[in-house]
């Protein structure tokens, strides 16, 4: 991908990020941060028969993480959480420069030389952890 | 500049402001390190062999090194832990847990790190202790007169650093430790940011208690020092036992412990690391600490008429006593200033810096911070400055 224009993605979803804001008591609510950074996003998400219906989130974190946390809940939004999990996998090979299918990837294509800085790694997958933790939760209330 | 030379990591390039963190050490410190582990490397207090007796000789000899630094009445006063951390979950529960009873007060302040806050928090959870906070002025500065206002004829410790590791300001120990003394309050210094940038003289202002650690203080890391007033490490119950505090023992009935201070030393200590400390104090007595006071005051003032005039930077503590500014660049997250500035070799530190209640005070949860030290310069504040005058350039590197 040209720099300038993944430099532009990032900048654009950090400036003005989608989704950002809370959930209501519908939504699974969970909180991701890091122990090496000092990132902390709250995020809530709506699932109903195994589709994710809506993603919210609020918080105090870095370009790299709101990026990603608004990239994110633009791909994620509409899928269900098989085809979720898949894309979280495949986001997180990318990350840690292993094969992974950049075709279901779209804009989260960016973050493609993350691993060039990693200090930053973590920041981007930061909220892909937090969803894991709540397609998760979800299904453990379905149990 | 002429502290270049001394300092191996001051010739990579490195621009480094984040002296509150930890400091660079200087070559004779990492001298002394490696000549022990190379020449004389034995036990200390143990062997009836030349190089045991050095590592004694070596390793006691620091401990009156750090006595005349603090200007300690008794050599015995000197503990070396692991660092401040250390000290003050020592002090707390080796003396503190043991003479506090459910309902007796302790003040601390907003501003303190997380070592100054979580031992007490733990004593409060387990002993029914309260943990008050004195509030502090618009100028985040703390005034006796607030602390009047907090105590009551409960309150029994107050337990607070010198200089704190966010706003950097100076508190005024003696005025404040002698009013405490006069009500029979005990004073605990958290002495992390102060011991290193400054003259400390326990006599003078009397205090009962210093923590403070040696990688801080051009140093080496896993050394720290417990600072006690005689009569009061003689209460301490020691928290960990086994060789070298022990005098004898044969049953549990009879066991003995040696005197102050290897009482409160069991276990192989970090011999290295507190012979190296020694050199540490050395270097520091022959730049001077009214000097290194000074040199950091002028640094200090300089960056902060120089931040003062970039209208996209807002300082959160405009009045420091000491070399610590934190700051904010107006819409752009602490640790993106951090991450563009590393890509121009320089150090600074984004975060809460472990002072994570200050958020509740200053509204600010995360802060940009750049502590000096006396080894820093002008012309490294002029490309800190130069870098974060720009911000668009800092919008279109930071990622």
């Amino acid at each position: 991908m040209d720099p300038e224009l993944r430099r532009e993605i990032i900048l654009d979803n950090y400036n003005s990020p989608v989704n950002k804001g809370q959930g209501t008591s519908e939504y699974i609510k969970v909180n991701t941060n890091n122990s090496s950074c000092i990132d902390n996003i709250d995020l809530w998400i709506l699932i109903d028969n195994n589709i994710i219906k809506d993603i919210k989130f609020d918080g105090e974190a870095c370009a790299i993480s709101t990026a990603s946390t608004s990239i994110m809940t633009k791909e994620l939004i509409g899928k269900s959480i098989d085809d979720a999990l898949t894309f979280v996998e495949s986001f997180e090979c990318m990350i840690d420069e292993k094969e992974y299918d950049s075709e279901i990837l779209n804009e989260a294509n960016v973050f493609d030389e993350i691993y060039k800085q990693a200090n930053r790694k973590t920041c981007a997958t930061l909220p892909y952890k937090g969803i894991v933790k709540a397609i998760e939760e979800y299904r453990s209330r379905k149990e | 500049m002429k502290y270049k030379e001394d300092f191996p990591m001051l010739r990579t390039g490195i621009i480094y402001f984040d002296n509150g963190a930890t400091t660079f050490k200087p070559k004779c410190v990492i001298d002394a390190m490696d000549k022990y582990y190379s020449e004389y490397s034995a036990n200390a207090h143990r062997g009836d062999y030349d190089i045991s007796l050095k590592v004694d000789m070596a390793y006691e000899g620091v401990r009156d090194k750090i006595k005349d630094f603090i200007n300690a009445r008794y050599r015995e006063e000197i503990i070396f832990t692991k660092g401040t951390t250390e000290s003050i979950n020592m002090i707390v529960e080796c003396f503190f847990a043991n003479i506090l009873e459910p309902g007796d007060e302790v003040l601390i302040t907003n501003s303190e790190h997380a070592s100054n806050i979580l031992p007490w928090y733990k004593l409060s959870k387990n002993s029914g202790i309260k943990v008050n906070m004195i509030p502090l002025d618009e100028t985040l500065h703390l005034t006796l007169n607030n602390i009047k206002k907090q105590i009551t004829d409960k309150t029994k410790v107050i337990s607070i650093a010198e200089i704190t590791n966010v706003v950097g300001d100076i508190r005024d120990i003696k005025a404040i430790t002698e009013y405490a003394h006069a009500r029979g309050i005990f004073v605990l210094i958290d002495g992390a940011q102060s011991v290193p940038h400054k003259k400390t003289d326990v006599q003078d202002t009397d205090i009962d208690f210093l923590a403070f650690s040696a990688h801080k203080m051009c140093g080496p890391t896993g050394v720290g020092v417990l600072y006690g007033k005689k009569e009061l490490l003689e209460e301490f119950d020691p928290l960990y036992t086994g060789g070298g505090m022990n005098e004898s023992f044969d049953s549990v009935d009879e066991v003995y412990y040696k005197d102050l201070p290897l009482r409160l030393e069991a276990g192989t200590q970090n011999i290295a690391g507190v012979i190296a400390y020694g050199s540490a104090i050395d270097y520091l007595n022959m730049i001077g600490m009214n000097n290194i006071c000074s040199i950091e005051q002028q640094l200090c003032k300089y960056l902060i008429e120089k931040l003062e005039k970039i209208k996209h930077i807002d300082i959160i503590n405009t009045e420091p006593d000491s070399g610590i500014v934190s700051f904010n660049v107006d819409g752009i997250f602490a640790q993106d200033v951090a991450v563009y500035l590393n890509k121009y070799n320089i150090c600074v530190r984004a975060g809460n810096h472990c002072a994570k209640v200050l958020k509740n005070t200053i509204g600010v949860k995360n802060t940009v911070r750049v502590s000096l030290y006396f080894y820093n310069t002008k012309d490294e504040i002029d490309k800190l400055v130069e870098l974060l005058s720009d911000k668009d350039k800092i919008m279109k590197e930071m990622i």
